[in-house]
């Protein structure tokens, strides 16, 4: 808390779930593409090797549990800033039960616990940007107003504004923070309109990074001892367009960490951990 | 007595002088609007020794080339005019030497002025030695009294006297007190001041009543040791227990009201970056408001930045932590949050341990580098609803504009997409910048509880813009013609230029004492009282004035010159003004008013028995030009005769209850004054009406400014405008009664922001000013602001009593002719300008020589008048301000020339013809010849002309109406404007609701 900006992108733990195997039959999907779960499998353990052995992040993985086929994508379930935790209340409503796992977690690394009890409140973490300044959040199928203002109420520090998703899944699906006051955003139109939506609202001035793949615009950046900038992107195999916008970024870490199959059920990089920086905490 | 008498008839009567004078020529009576308090008050005074001199002092001002001015000379212009100013001195010796009663009284008037005083503020009212300042301030209040008295009736004469007297001693007063409060040799009343500091503590000082905000204001930074203080202000809670700033270049009086001189220090400006100020003892005092802001809630943020913020404070304020003297309940005595938790305490105790080594300078740059980052730090809230009537928050900040649903940020307007910012009634707008592939500017619109709170966002607005976008203040530039809407700017350095300063300073360090724990505990519990409670109260507070009964009473108290204050006035008259006036317009025709769509103009005759409408260009034309040479000559307004006259304005104003505030406020009083001088004043002149009615369509809404010719309405006028003017100059607040609007610019620097309906209003404001002088009474002129408020409370009383009174066709006030101007006001109502041919109804009689220069315009070009809402209020039939969905706002201004004085009063000539002629051109012009015999075997000719000119928001209103008054006057050279009213007409796109 020291400095409200200090500390963007610095993590100690991660809070990560098993990829349960319903995942490939039940888990929620806009499209309708086969999942094959052994590649999922494979995905998210190279997702979590890269966090524990590759960045040293302490990871908690939570067991799968076979009755949430989404549970892998945690992001969806809290919302993590500084040393508090807003458990969410997921807009679909199969997804409910995912907090209380998280919510256990959480605990357990002594984050101050804030539930979303409000019944007519939904959110989803994936429709919440941090830009280590302040509160993006957009209003989705899975997200509504009142979910946003229990997060406005959650992180007092911050401005929390509300931006539409025009198109997509939730507003992480096409966008994301790519570095201190650097937006990755895709390029399609409803994205392109969106982050002016949010140059409009925000008193920063952010810099972008526009990608040619709404999806590839979903990163992780993190800013980790020893190791300076680090950003885990989509890979070359995925799309090599984007990669190689990525690719151009010079004072990153730059982690490839393919998604293909987790995509599918429009899992990002970013849904699958919730990152936390214990040091953050006064 | 009776000379004072005299001189009030001649101040009332020099406009009917000047009015004679139309015959020969309307004279530009107007003296200079720059001048025009200096000249009014001079105008005043002379009017009552010196009668000629005071005239030609002015008419030089004035620029009259009519032979109107030397008749004036003759008669009552003299008088009037510049020699008050000389002689006010001598004058009010005389005065209160001559009229022992009216000294009587006036002392009478200054103990009740006291008394209110008193009652308002803690403040003690302190008589200082002076010998005539006691004379001259109780006068003022007096004045102000009397004219409210006044207007009941019988008290007229008496009154009038004492007015005469008063106005003197008030523009001394005001000279004085705008010159130097403290040199003012004579009687000086001293109110002791309260001021809470941000530590909590009480800082006294006597101020010299008549002082402006800024005395107080340094007086506190003196205290303070304080350089970099533009970014502080002094606020104060105004009868509905909102905060208010106090305008460094207002009088304070007439800011506060009736509301005790009690102010809290705080900061106004946040700045951004508080490592850049350059002194620590500036950012100790921003230290000290953020604490009260963070311990009162109004300021966000999350446990552990309370528990951080919290331990920066205790090491600045106890220095390191001492394990052995401070147990852990050393804090219990600081609150660093709204619900402080034995956990933050812990916390802070905590964190307070790490601070070790930190000196209080550094702590207090750690505190604030934390807390300038929080997201509402420096965001000014204001509760509004949306289009929609959703309830949101508007908040201003160094930025721009943002907008919040409950705590979500939901859209942001910087100050670089904003075009222009203004307000009407209760709605506050902002005209936004195309986007890059938008083609057409937008206008977004919000509903604030009331028209004060639509005001306030709007000053606030523009001072925050100011401030922080541009690199030096604007200057009030071209003045337009006839502008409605506040004209109020901010006029004090702007961040970049505090800047500069700062770098500029030159001392050492100069040392401060830090607040005990106890007393910051204090200061946050208690202190917050005034600043913290502003944000809140505001909502609260504006729901308050909702009521139109309570508008009404609150009006009168709260209507001050500031422009919250006025805001707040103009709209509760506005709105009950409207109504009744809008009523009573309706029910009678109001006579002659065309609306083309945008002005009118009109060219009354004071005298109006019978009307014949005839259309004529021609005649307009000369009507214009008269109009525009002519200089006006302030006269109490006919507004304020009126009010006084009118019982029930009287009855309101007693209603009101609160003589005290009448008094305060000297627009008010001033109008009232005015008002019931006209009415007293038999106004023999002819009186001319310009009537100019200018509607804005564009989201802007429609500000009818109707110009009067008769000084009465200047008086009234010029009461708010002086000040407004003067005030201005300095802190530039006109206070606009129902509309305003800020061209915001690129940082660029310079803006042009100013509107034309605010520019309207100085105008205004300037010809009343002028007409002031003329006018033996200034007291209207000098305390307009406050005048304006209950001018503008009143004036929606007025407004109807007026009606009635024309309808009733009252000889008295009929003469002042002013009536007319409640006929226009009807019209106006009509919010399409539509012609209204109550005017022609006039026929009371309208004093026949009473000249009324209007020629002002082009002294109101030059100066910036700011008709404030005060005007609109008064002439304005403003639809109640609390209808959320206002389609239509119609505002009223009325310049009057001086009126003669003495042709019988009231007493309705005989109407020998009349006709009226109406032509189509730019405008639409209906011209009535309105030929009268007065008593004295003397005809008079009024020709009443109503312009209508209809067009977008983009048209240039005043040029239009400048044009039209000119043509006037050169139609009819031999003729004097005396009264140009504007209605100006807007209607709201789509506003809010």
């Amino acid at each position: 808390m020291a400095e409200l900006l200090a500390g963007f992108g610095c993590y100690t733990h991660a809070v990560v779930r098993a990829v349960p195997r319903s995942l490939a039959t039940q888990a929620l999907r806009s499209g309708n593409l086969e999942v094959d779960p052994l590649k999922v499998q494979q995905e998210q353990e190279y997702y979590v090797s890269v966090l524990t052995q590759r960045l040293g992040l302490e990871v908690i993985e939570l067991p799968a549990d076979e009755t949430q086929p989404d549970c892998v994508f945690v992001e969806d379930a809290a919302v993590v800033c500084e040393n508090t935790a807003l458990i969410t209340r997921p807009g679909a409503e199969s997804r409910r039960g995912e907090a209380e796992a998280m919510k256990r977690a959480l605990t357990e690394l002594d984050l101050n616990i804030v539930e979303m009890t409000d019944e007519t409140a939904t959110l989803d973490g994936g429709d919440v940007l941090f830009t280590g300044r302040e509160f993006f959040v957009g209003l989705s199928k899975r997200t509504n107003q009142r979910g946003a203002e229990i997060l406005a109420d959650t992180f007092k520090d911050y401005s929390v504004s509300t931006v539409p998703v025009l198109q997509g899944f939730h507003l992480k699906s096409f966008c994301s923070m790519a570095g201190p006051d650097l937006i990755a955003i895709g390029s399609s139109e409803a994205a392109q309109k969106t982050l002016k939506i949010m140059q409009q609202m925000s008193d920063h001035k952010y810099d972008k990074l526009t990608l040619p793949d709404d999806l590839a615009a979903n990163c992780i950046y993190m800013n980790l001892p020893n190791k300076g900038h680090v950003l885990l992107h989509c890979t070359p195999e995925e799309f090599p367009e984007s990669a190689k916008v990525f690719e151009k970024l010079k004072d990153h870490m730059l982690i490839p960490v393919s998604n293909e199959e987790k995509g599918k059920v429009d899992g990002a990089l970013t849904c699958c951990s919730v990152l936390i920086n214990k040091k953050s905490k006064i | 007595m009776t000379t004072e008498v005299g001189t009030e008839t001649d101040v009332k009567k020099e406009p009917e002088k000047v009015q004679e004078d139309q015959q020969q020529t309307d004279q530009p009576d107007q003296t200079s609007d720059g001048d025009a308090p200096a000249n009014t008050e001079e105008h005043q005074q002379g009017s009552q020794s010196a009668e000629a001199p005071t005239e030609q002092e002015e008419s030089p001002e004035p620029r009259s080339p009519t032979p109107a001015g030397e008749q004036k000379k003759e008669k009552g212009i003299s008088r009037f005019l510049p020699p008050w100013l000389k002689r006010q001195k001598s004058q009010s010796q005389e005065k209160e030497s001559e009229s022992a009663a009216a000294d009587v009284k006036d002392g009478e008037q200054e103990e009740k002025g006291t008394k209110e005083k008193s009652e308002d503020q803690p403040a003690e009212v302190k008589e200082v030695t002076g010998e005539k300042s006691k004379t001259e301030e109780v006068q003022v209040e007096e004045k102000d009294r009397e004219e409210q008295k006044s207007v009941g009736s019988a008290d007229t004469q008496p009154v009038r006297e004492e007015t005469e007297g008063e106005p003197d001693e008030n523009h001394k007063q005001q000279v004085n007190a705008r010159e130097t409060p403290s040199k003012l040799t004579k009687k000086m009343k001293m109110v002791v001041c309260h001021v809470t500091l941000l530590d909590g503590s009480q800082f006294t000082c006597d101020v010299e009543k008549r002082a402006k905000g800024q005395y107080l204001f340094f007086e506190v930074c003196k205290h303070l040791n304080l350089m970099e203080k533009d970014y502080f202000s002094l606020s104060f809670k105004d009868s509905a227990d909102q905060r208010c700033w106090l305008d460094p270049t207002k009088e304070i009086k007439r800011q506060i009201r009736n509301s005790q001189w009690q102010f809290a220090f705080s900061v106004k400006f946040y700045p951004p970056d508080p490592s850049l100020l350059t002194e620590d003892i500036t950012r100790y005092l921003l230290c000290l408001q953020l604490r009260q802001d963070i311990a009162s809630g109004r300021l966000p943020c999350s446990f552990v930045t309370h528990a951080l913020l919290g331990s920066y404070a205790l090491q600045a304020e106890l220095g390191d932590y001492d394990t052995e003297e401070q147990r852990v309940d050393y804090i219990a005595d600081f609150q660093f949050a709204p619900n402080q938790t034995k956990e933050l305490e812990e916390k802070v105790v905590e964190l307070h341990k790490s601070h070790r080594g930190m000196t209080p300078a550094q702590a207090d740059i750690q505190f604030l580098e934390n807390a300038k980052k929080l997201s509402m730090y420096g965001v000014d809230l204001h509760h509004a609803k949306d289009s929609d009537g959703v309830d949101i928050m508007l908040g201003v900040c160094a930025n721009g504009l943002l907008i919040y649903k409950d705590r979500l940020r939901i859209n942001r307007f910087a100050w670089p997409k904003i075009l222009k910012i203004s307000y009407k009634r209760s709605n506050f707008y902002i005209k936004i910048r195309p986007g890059e592939t938008e083609q057409f500017e937008s206008s977004v619109g919000f509903k604030l509880p009331n028209h004060r709170a639509a005001k306030r966002v709007w000053k606030v607005c523009v001072e925050h813009h100011t401030f922080f976008r541009l690199t030096s203040p604007e200057q009030p530039t071209k003045t337009k013609f006839l502008t409605l809407g506040s004209k109020f700017r901010y006029s004090g350095r702007t961040q970049a230029q505090t800047r500069q300063a700062s770098t500029l300073i030159d001392r050492p360090a100069p040392y401060f004492e830090r607040t005990s724990s106890k007393r910051i505990s204090r200061s946050l519990d208690g202190a917050p009282v005034v600043n913290v409670a502003g944000g809140d109260s505001m909502g609260v507070g504006e729901n308050g004035p909702t009521l139109e009964l309570n508008s009404d009473n609150k009006v009168v108290d709260v209507e001050k010159p500031s422009v919250d204050v006025d805001t707040s006035v103009s709209e509760q008259t506005a709105t009950h003004v409207a109504d009744s006036a809008v009523i009573k317009s309706k029910l009678r025709v109001q006579g002659e008013n065309i609306y083309v769509r945008h002005s009118n103009l009109m060219l009354e005759d004071l005298d109006k028995t019978q009307e014949d409408v005839l259309k004529h260009q021609a005649s307009i034309s000369e009507l214009k030009r008269s109009f525009m040479e002519a200089t006006p000559e302030p006269r109490p307004s006919q507004w304020e005769k009126r009010l006084t006259g009118s019982p029930a304005t009287t009855l309101r104003l007693q209603v009101s209850g609160d003589p005290q505030k009448t008094s305060p406020h000297p627009e008010n009083d001033s109008r009232d004054g005015s008002k019931s001088s006209e009415v007293i004043p038999d106004v023999n002149g002819q009186m001319e009406v310009v009537e100019v009615l200018e509607e804005t369509v564009v989201i802007e809404e429609v500000v009818k400014a109707r110009p009067k010719s008769p000084a009465p309405d200047v008086t009234t006028e010029s009461g708010t405008a002086p000040e407004v003017k003067e005030e201005q100059s300095l802190s530039s607040d006109s206070e606009s009664e129902d509309e305003a609007e800020y061209h915001g610019q690129t940082p660029s620097a310079s803006f042009c922001v100013q509107q034309i309906k605010e520019e309207p209003e100085e105008e205004e404001a300037e010809l009343n000013q002028q007409a002031l002088p003329l006018d033996a009474e200034p007291q209207p002129i000098r305390e307009p602001e406050s005048s304006a408020k209950e001018e503008e409370s009143s004036s929606a009383q007025p407004d109807e009593d007026i009606s009635t009174e024309e309808v009733s066709m009252t000889p008295d006030e009929a003469p002042n002719g002013h009536v007319l101007d409640t006929e226009d006001l009807p019209a106006t109502e009509g919010e399409e300008p539509h012609i209204v041919n109550g005017n022609v109804s006039r026929v009371e009689t309208e004093r026949l020589p009473q000249v009324i220069c209007c020629s002002e315009p082009p002294v109101v070009k030059t100066e910036m008048v700011t008709i404030s809402d005060t005007f609109a209020a008064q002439k304005t039939e403003i639809s109640t301000k609390e209808v959320p969905i206002v389609h239509t706002e119609t505002k009223t201004i009325t310049y009057e020339a001086a009126q003669l004085d003495g042709n019988g009063d009231g007493e309705p000539g005989v109407l020998m013809t009349a006709q009226t002629i109406t032509s189509e051109s730019l405008c639409t012009t209906t011209t009535t010849h309105i030929t009268k015999t007065l008593k004295g075997g003397l005809s008079e000719t009024r020709i009443e002309k109503r312009i209508v000119i209809t067009g977008d928001s983009d048209i240039d209103h005043d040029q239009a109406l400048a044009q039209a008054i000119k043509e006037a006057k050169e139609q009819h050279p031999d003729m004097s404007v005396t009264r140009v009213v504007v209605h100006k007409e807007t209607e709201l796109a789509e506003d809010e609701d």
